[in-house]
């Protein structure tokens, strides 16, 4: 029977490639980005190793959907070996074809890597004291990045923004 | 496929085999009811039939009952009757009183939604509150499909019918599962629905005491006497009836055979899993639903991990249906709405056995360390 997503989502999803189960002190980076919060349900951590420019190694976190999961997992695929202007282009509609497609509600919520990558990116230039690259506006009107705090600077995103939930209280 | 064990019951039951076989015999002597010849009338006497055991089930007289198509129709209806009249319902009702309700009082202006406590029990002093206004009709659900909480119908109706207030509840979760009686809650009109308790999807019951005001929601037909109309889904009212008939025979024994299982899940999951929150209140709870949040690890990866070893479950969190807000129930009773995304709610049925119940103990604690050990949440909730 076919599964809720592609066959790619799935693949990432039972399979996640570049993902770290362990403490991220034990993967030994010098950039570190995150995207996402948990009040949308999705939360993405990518750690970079570069040098030269270079992405030579990556590893992630994700608190998130299947399809959350499975868009880090391909977009460490796609990033490892790349130089870190070329990565950060890589755009939501480039990982979601990777996989195959996504549901459109899942687009809004679940990729979002491009932007912990991004926020890797720029903590490491930041660092050196390079100039900071932009953020191409890419959240869809009411989408929770749209909402939220989603891509912050060296710390941890911005969390409470106020409560979220129910719109039945009177 | 390999073995599945099916925890998702309050989604929908599997049918009963007395309920396929009474579908089956009236698709094979069609007719519509509506018809004065033989083969209408056939048909009219199986609906009538259904009609008490529907009613009997929830001890009415046969004319209260009027067939929809669903539960969800039958609370639309409910809430269309009292359109332009002021409504009070609880914060943790399903989508088809919510929505509705919010639609028929200028988004929610001419409606009360009473808050719940922790445990999701209705506030009473709102009610009393919210009672002030003279709305038309309060609607609480006897049981809620997420956390299986259980509300106190009788005292609701005690209170609401002094002010001149009608009372609904929605017991599409309740019936079959507890003893439901229009009489001993004190109710005027009552939702239910037959794929709940091992009937067919598409056909559901509002009951409505006699003498009860109700505007049809759908008109062009005689049929319900006047009250809805639509040519009879002859062959699944009959099995809505078959149901009825089964539940009855089942219902006061439902406690006492799946509660045990229900405690062991919980006792086990409490046991095996650190950082688990356990949703609703416990003490007044249907015997058969089991919600527990799983900190750091996302409902719906849970959700299709468990559903790739072979276990049907479902979860509140938003990211399962695409909205960016968890369940509303969830964030009624809990403030933490990570809570709420990290929630995977069991359901247990008359076929569940203990077997199932290790089975879910292997897996669970496998697939809920994994995600946490990729999760970004790992550092606040290591276990
Ligand atoms: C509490 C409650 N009310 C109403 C419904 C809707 O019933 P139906 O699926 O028959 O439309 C459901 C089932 O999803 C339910 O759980």
């Amino acid at each position: 029977m076919k599964w809720a997503y592609s066959d790619e989502v799935a693949e990432h999803f039972f399979r996640p490639k570049n993902v770290l189960f362990e403490d991220e002190s034990l993967f030994p980076h010098n950039a570190r980005g995150m995207s996402g919060n948990v009040i949308c349900g999705d939360q993405m951590l990518m750690l970079l190793h570069i040098a030269d420019d270079i992405i030579e190694d990556i590893r992630w976190k994700t608190y998130g959907c299947a399809s959350a999961i499975a868009s880090t997992s391909v977009l460490s695929e796609m990033v490892k070996g790349m130089d870190i202007f070329a990565a950060a282009k890589i755009t939501p509609a480039q990982i979601a074809a990777r996989l195959g497609g996504l549901p459109a509600h899942k687009k809004h919520c679940s990729v979002m890597g491009d932007e912990a990558l991004l926020d890797a990116i720029n903590n490491y230039l930041a660092a050196a004291g390079r100039e900071l690259l932009k953020k191409v506006k890419k959240s869809t009107p009411g989408s929770c990045a749209e909402r939220s705090t989603v891509v912050t600077h060296g710390v941890k995103p911005g969390v409470a923004k106020g409560k979220n939930g129910s719109k039945t209280g009177r | 496929m390999t073995k599945r064990v099916y925890l998702d019951n309050a989604a929908t039951t599997p049918m009963l085999g007395v309920v396929k076989n009474t579908m089956v015999k009236m698709m094979e002597e069609f007719g519509n009811a509506s018809s004065l010849h033989f083969e209408g009338r056939r048909a009219q006497a199986v609906v009538e039939k259904a009609r008490a055991q529907v009613a009997a089930l929830i001890g009415a007289q046969p004319q209260e009952i009027i067939f929809t198509s669903g539960g969800t129709e039958a609370n639309n209806l409910l809430v269309g009757t009292f359109w332009g009249q002021r409504y009070v319902t609880s914060a943790i009702e399903h989508p088809s009183i919510h929505e509705p309700v919010m639609y028929s009082s200028g988004k929610g202006k001419r409606a009360h939604f009473l808050p719940v406590d922790s445990g999701g029990i209705v506030d009473i002093d709102a009610l009393r509150d919210a009672l002030v206004f003279r709305p038309g009709v309060v609607s609480v659900m006897l049981a809620n499909n997420e956390i299986g909480v259980v509300q106190n119908l009788n005292q609701i109706a005690d209170l609401a019918h002094p002010a001149k207030a009608r009372v609904h509840t929605d017991a599409t979760q309740a019936v079959g599962k507890i003893p439901v009686n229009v009489d001993a809650l004190g109710v005027d009109y009552l939702t239910l629905s037959a794929h709940k308790i091992g009937g067919p999807q598409g056909v559901g019951a509002l009951y409505v005491r006699e003498k009860s005001l109700l505007k049809p929601l759908l008109r062009g037909g005689s049929q319900e006497l006047n009250r809805r109309a639509g040519t009879y889904n002859t062959a699944a009212i009959a099995g809505f009836g078959a149901a009825a008939v089964a539940a009855l025979k089942t219902v006061d024994g439902f406690r006492d055979k799946v509660q045990p299982l229900t405690d062991k899940l919980k006792k086990g999951i409490v046991k095996n899993i650190s950082n688990v929150v356990v949703n609703g209140d416990q003490k007044n709870c249907l015997p058969h639903i089991l919600n527990v949040s799983f900190a750091g690890a996302e409902g719906e990866s849970i959700m299709l991990a468990l559903d790739e070893v072979g276990i049907a479950v479902s979860t509140g969190s938003a990211c399962a249906t695409g909205d960016i807000r968890p369940s509303r129930v969830l964030t009624a009773i809990n403030a933490d709405p990570e809570l709420a995304h990290s929630s995977i709610r069991f359901s247990l049925g008359a076929n569940t056995t203990a077997h199932d119940i290790d089975f879910v103990l292997t897996e669970l604690p496998l697939i809920i360390e994994r995600l946490r050990q990729m999760s970004t949440l790992k550092m606040r909730h290591s276990s």
